[in-house]
């Protein structure tokens, strides 16, 4: 199946197309369409999966070259597809989260007039996202990057009926051209400095390249993270963009896209390996972005922005993971994974409330939601636990590593970074359980018109599936190193580091503060009232509550100075350019009718045009050349 | 004293014979077949299957000919594959024009006056119009037109050339009389056309007998070798050439010698303007490359800054006229002028590479002019009983044409992108060639200055593009035009618009053709 891995991806693409152009004709089964291929694709993935483990390790990397996309002199760029381990992990989370959410979605949408498009779209997604983690090359990996760019947009905006969802849409669009603008830059300097952009090529040839191209190529692939995976400064977009329906927030900005960030550094092994200051800045910059998020987190009371500052929170540990180096690769991605199955799982029970309540999203109207939501509470508690790192439950194995890896090294870094992730942990598990006490327990804070009630199987039954997933996943896969050593191939075997601290120590004081955090919350959230408006706060607790400003800050720092940049180019354009533009062809026009008067319309004063030109040319040619 | 009767080889002129003998067998037409409408069916169909038939023998004579080609007349006549080539483009623009020739509005009515003798306005005009009177002697005029340009490509000796030449000129001067509606200005037209052409004629003629003054010789390759025995530069000579390049110039309209072509192509009737403006471009092109290439490229340095500085004044006068123009066939007529300053572009340095490109050039150039011309006269006014009036020529009145009708006004953008040379078009192949042949021979700095012309003409190219399209219909002014329907100039929009695309996106076959008719025959006896 590895060879036919193309399909994985033509699967979706063709649904996506049929469904855009069968129109209103397809309602009825286009849903079905959708579904179909994204499993089709899962068992694709899951083909190439089972061919790979049987061949030995060193040959599980395959690259199916499909054609030629740009043939020219110097840049040959074919499109490829590579399957190995990295690839394919990615390519079983997206498939496989996926349809489930594909599933959840034909209940979630069934109300919806236009519910086919909404599938096309989200097929469109995982054909776009499948392209980018199996591309063998920066630039068709740059396709896929655009193409759930694209995605996203339609899908933040799919109720683009209201205003502000449109403008949700631009704002994660716009945001998003910055890091793409990253990528772009960076495949510039690839390509000044190997001369191609593939990645055996660029690979092979990175350890040749001096520090500094490696860094300036290091910081732009970082900047490109930055946008699409959430991370300080880009990160303004993903609140916002909840605005799309909850199973895309399920998917897209929480399990796979906002992962690509994380997958393009982990990719980028060999540049990074090379340039030590760009992994430190990828580091600090997964580090702040995951406090930030977490202290975002604490703030809201919007339960789906709440999750999308916990999703920023936890790619800031993946970031800080891929920024550890070779040590801490595999936990990313690791993580990664397990992440995807958790807030998914808890986006869908996010969903299946919202459901139950009239799309009311304020936590603050919710409580004592377990009585009416047996089957979302359970599932939704599965995944709080596996967040907040309770052994056995996955997140437990897989954030305790990224811990334990970011306390390793010498000088101030294991201090800080360390530090910053233990410190995460326990606002972690506060603010999750915050979200999770104010939603499910405590008083009832309803409003007068809403009746809870259970969703239907179609939304329940994925919900079910990804809490057994968030529940057992990482222990199956941590068990003797499984997944470390699955994906050794691609991100290079780490030696043992000892950290800073003894790990049983860290272990111990990871579970204390999430204690400390879990119970705080119980006590502040769970066992007191909650008030229904959000009560007066300190002042951290305000700018949390806008974002810590990252609107007005954008506001001031680039969208006014860029629309003063714009208001003068345009001036400057219409003196200036067009200016000169329509001066010079006024003189044309002049020159113009200026030598209109010889066409006097007067033979005579056409033949002694005639002649006296005859003369010159005679003259000159007879006379002047004698 | 005896005379010895000439050795002719007949067989190698036979597509010339066919076309003349059609021509006169269509003169005796003219007396016999009494209904206009039977004569002028019987007359197409003559002079369609006479071209068809010239066009076939000529690709028999291409697939037949053996080594470079065949001398006819000791060194009058030259058949080479560049005169099939050639003569093969004339006979195309010669079949889409006799179309154009033949077609009729809705109600019945040609683009010819009915009695080409009557003074405009008279009662004879109008009592003949009444009796349904059409002058079809223009089929068997543009036989003749046609049979001597093609005569006027492979003649290669200078007296020859001139009996070619006012074969086809005379032709064309009265057809250009024979306009149906703004009579007035279409006599005009022709007494300048004629005026002017004798003129040309003369100075023609004058320089031969300079040159056979200097050289003793007529034929073109025989006045080549005498140049290059001539060791100083003798002044009868260069003013002899200078005089034969001014009488072919003039035909192909370059500036100075430009001053006709305005006039002409506004007031001769459109289906002629159309013929005229493609075929005698390709024809005088022709003569010009052959007499170049085969004798006087001795003289190449002494000429050069002539060419140079005509094609420099064409392609800048044609320019900026047509910038300033507001009636469609007179814009058109200073673009032809450009065009030639664009043809001239090519023979800079006389390279191997121009023989392939101008004859490509040329039927690009021919194939757009004819469609364009075909459109215009499609766009007509509507006169205030209803009827169909005469052609819209005013650039004002064609604004909001594409909504009227899109197939017209998309033909016509296509031909006037043609025309700017923009890419996916015939034009911009031709001008690629002639541009990369004009590098070749080391003239960048005219071929700098001709992007810069084509640069500014793109400017009134597309403002027709932009009125038609994007434009609306004035108010008050929707009935005021009417876009006539003829299917046979249909047929030439449809035909030409598509062979100006595929000549845009498959040029190969053609370029392939045209290279392989890049060799002269030049024999040294005789």
């Amino acid at each position: 199946m590895q060879s036919l891995i193309w399909l994985a991806i033509a699967l979706p693409l063709a649904s996506s197309a049929l469904l855009l152009l069968a129109g209103r004709k397809a309602d009825a089964w286009g849903h079905w369409v959708g579904v179909a291929a994204s499993g089709g694709a899962f068992l694709v993935g899951l083909g190439a999966l089972l061919e790979m483990l049987g061949q030995p390790e060193e040959s599980r990397a395959m690259v199916n070259t499909l054609w030629t996309f740009i043939p020219g002199g110097d840049l040959n760029v074919d499109v490829g597809l590579l399957a190995d381990p990295l690839s394919i992990t990615f390519v079983l989370l997206i498939t496989f989260v996926g349809t489930l959410i594909h599933v959840y979605s034909v209940a979630y949408m069934e109300h919806d007039p236009d519910r086919r498009r909404f599938f096309a779209y989200l097929n469109l997604f995982v054909a776009a996202m499948l392209l980018l983690v199996l591309a063998d090359s920066f630039l068709l990996l740059f396709v896929g990057w655009e193409g759930v760019g694209l995605a996203s947009y339609l899908l933040i905006g799919f109720w683009n009926s209201k205003p502000e969802y449109a403008t949700a849409a631009n704002k994660a669009f716009f945001v998003n051209r910055i890091g793409d603008i990253g990528l772009i830059i960076a495949m510039g300097l690839m390509f000044a400095t190997f001369g191609a952009l593939d990645f055996s090529t660029v690979f092979a040839q990175a350890p040749e390249a001096t520090t500094a191209q490696l860094t300036a190529i290091g910081l732009m692939l970082l900047v490109a993270a930055c946008g699409k995976s959430a991370q300080f400064p880009l990160q303004s977009w993903l609140g916002d963009a909840m605005a799309g329906p909850t199973p895309v927030s399920a998917l897209i900005h929480a399990a796979t896209m906002v992962t690509a960030g994380v997958y393009l550094i982990v990719r980028s092994a060999p540049i990074f390996s090379g340039a030590p200051d760009a992994q430190v800045v990828v580091a600090a910059v997964g580090a702040f972005t995951l406090l930030l998020g977490a202290f975002i987190g604490m703030a809201k009371d919007d339960i789906k922005k709440a999750l999308a500052a916990s999703t920023m929170s936890q790619i800031g540990y993946m970031m800080l993971a891929a920024g550890l180096g070779p040590i801490g690769y595999a936990f990313a991605i690791f993580h990664l994974v397990t992440h995807g199955f958790f807030k998914a799982g808890m986006f869908l029970g996010a969903g299946s409330v919202m459901h139950a309540m009239n799309d009311q999203v304020d936590m603050r109207r919710y409580g004592a939601l377990r009585g009416a939501m047996m089957v979302t509470w359970i599932t939704f508690g599965l995944g709080w636990l596996a967040i907040l790192g309770v052994p056995p439950f996955s997140g437990y194995f897989s954030k305790d590593k990224i811990i334990e890896a970011a306390f390793v090294g010498e000088g101030w870094q294991p201090w800080v970074f360390g530090g910053a992730a233990l410190i995460g942990a326990g606002l972690t598990a506060f603010y999750m359980s915050r979200l999770f006490f104010m939603t499910f327990h405590g008083k009832a804070r309803w409003t007068d018109d809403q009746h809870p009630h259970e969703s239907p199987l179609l939304m329940t039954v994925p919900m079910m599936i990804l809490a057994v997933g968030s529940a057992f996943l990482g222990l199956i896969l941590a068990t003797g190193d499984r997944f470390t050593h699955w994906l050794e191939p691609v991100t290079g075997h780490a030696e043992h580091h000892d950290p800073v601290l003894p790990i049983p120590v860290l272990i111990a004081l990871t579970l204390i503060l999430v204690a400390i955090g879990a119970v705080g919350a119980w006590f502040k959230y769970g066992r007191a009232d909650v008030p229904e408006e959000a009560p007066a706060a300190s002042l951290v607790t305000v700018a949390a509550r806008s974002d810590f400003f990252q609107d007005s800050v954008n506001r001031a720092v680039a969208q006014r100075p860029g629309q003063h940049l714009t208001r003068t180019l345009v001036y400057l354009d219409h003196a200036v350019v067009d200016g000169a533009v329509n001066k010079q062809a006024r003189g044309w026009a002049n020159l113009g009718e200026a030598s209109r008067r010889l066409q006097s319309g007067q033979v005579r004063s056409y033949a002694a045009t005639m002649l006296v030109g005859l003369v010159i040319v005679a003259v000159v040619i007879v006379v002047g050349g004698l | 004293m005896t005379f010895t009767t000439p050795e002719i080889a007949w067989a190698p002129l036979a597509p010339i014979i066919i076309v003349l003998g059609a021509a006169s067998i269509g003169v005796l037409i003219e007396a016999f077949v009494r209904t206009p409408a039977t004569r002028r069916t019987v007359q197409l169909i003559l002079g369609l299957v006479s071209m068809a038939a010239a066009l076939g023998t000529l690709a028999v004579q291409w697939a037949s000919l053996d080594g470079a080609g065949t001398q006819v007349m000791r060194l009058m006549l030259t058949v080479d594959r560049q005169a099939l080539a050639w003569q093969s483009v004339i006979l195309v623009f010669g079949l889409l024009g006799i179309l154009l020739f033949a077609s009729r509005t809705r109600s019945g009515e040609t683009a010819f006056t009915p009695l080409g003798a009557a003074t405009p306005g008279s009662i004879e005009e109008t009592l003949a119009r009444r009796r349904g009177l059409e002058v079809t002697e223009v089929f068997p005029l543009l036989l003749f037109a046609v049979g001597g340009m093609m005569l006027f490509t492979c003649v290669t000796d200078y007296i020859f050339l001139f009996v070619a030449l006012e074969v086809f000129s005379l032709a064309l001067y009265i057809m250009v009389a024979l306009a149906r509606r703004r009579r007035l200005m279409s006599h005009e037209a022709a007494l300048k056309y004629f005026l002017l052409g004798a003129f040309s004629s003369a100075i023609y003629l004058f320089g031969v007998a300079l040159v056979y003054g200097a050289t003793t010789q007529t034929s073109f390759a025989a006045v080549g070798r005498a140049i290059d025995v001539i060791s100083d530069r003798d002044g009868l000579l260069l003013a002899g050439v200078v005089l034969i390049l001014v009488g072919l110039l003039f035909k192909i309209g370059a500036v100075p010698f430009h001053s006709w072509t305005p006039d002409a192509y506004q007031g001769a009737p459109t289906p002629v303007t159309a013929f005229m403006g493609a075929a005698t471009k390709a024809a005088a092109t022709a003569a010009l490359v052959r007499i170049l290439y085969t004798s006087l490229h001795p003289l190449e340095w002494e000429i050069s800054w002539m060419l140079w500085a005509t094609a420099i004044a064409s392609m800048a006068l044609g320019t900026v006229l047509a910038l300033v123009q507001t009636n469609v066939k007179r814009m058109l007529a200073y673009s032809s002028v450009a065009h030639a300053g664009f043809i001239l572009v090519a023979f800079a340095g006389l390279t191997a590479e121009a023989v392939v490109a101008l004859p490509f050039y040329l039927l690009a150039y021919g194939l757009a002019t004819i469609g364009a011309f075909a459109v215009v006269s499609q766009v007509r006014e509507r006169t205030e009983d209803g009827a169909v009036g005469a052609e819209a020529v005013r650039l004002g009145q064609w604004a909001g044409l594409g909504k009227r009708s899109p197939l017209l006004a998309g033909a016509m953008s296509l031909f006037l992108l043609s025309f700017a040379g923009i890419p996916l078009t015939a034009g911009f192949i031709g001008k690629f060639e002639v541009f990369s042949a004009a590098v070749a021979g080391g003239g960048w700095p005219l071929v700098l200055i001709a992007v810069i012309a084509s640069a500014i003409a793109a400017f009134f190219y597309v403002r027709l593009v932009v009125l038609m399209f994007l434009t609306d219909v004035p108010e008050g002014a929707e009935d005021s035009i009417e876009v006539d329907d003829s299917p046979l100039t249909r047929f030439v929009v449809v035909v030409t618009a598509a062979a100006v695309l595929v000549l845009g996106i498959l040029p190969a076959g053609a370029l392939n053709l045209f290279e392989n008719a890049a060799q002269f025959l030049v024999t040294a006896n005789g």
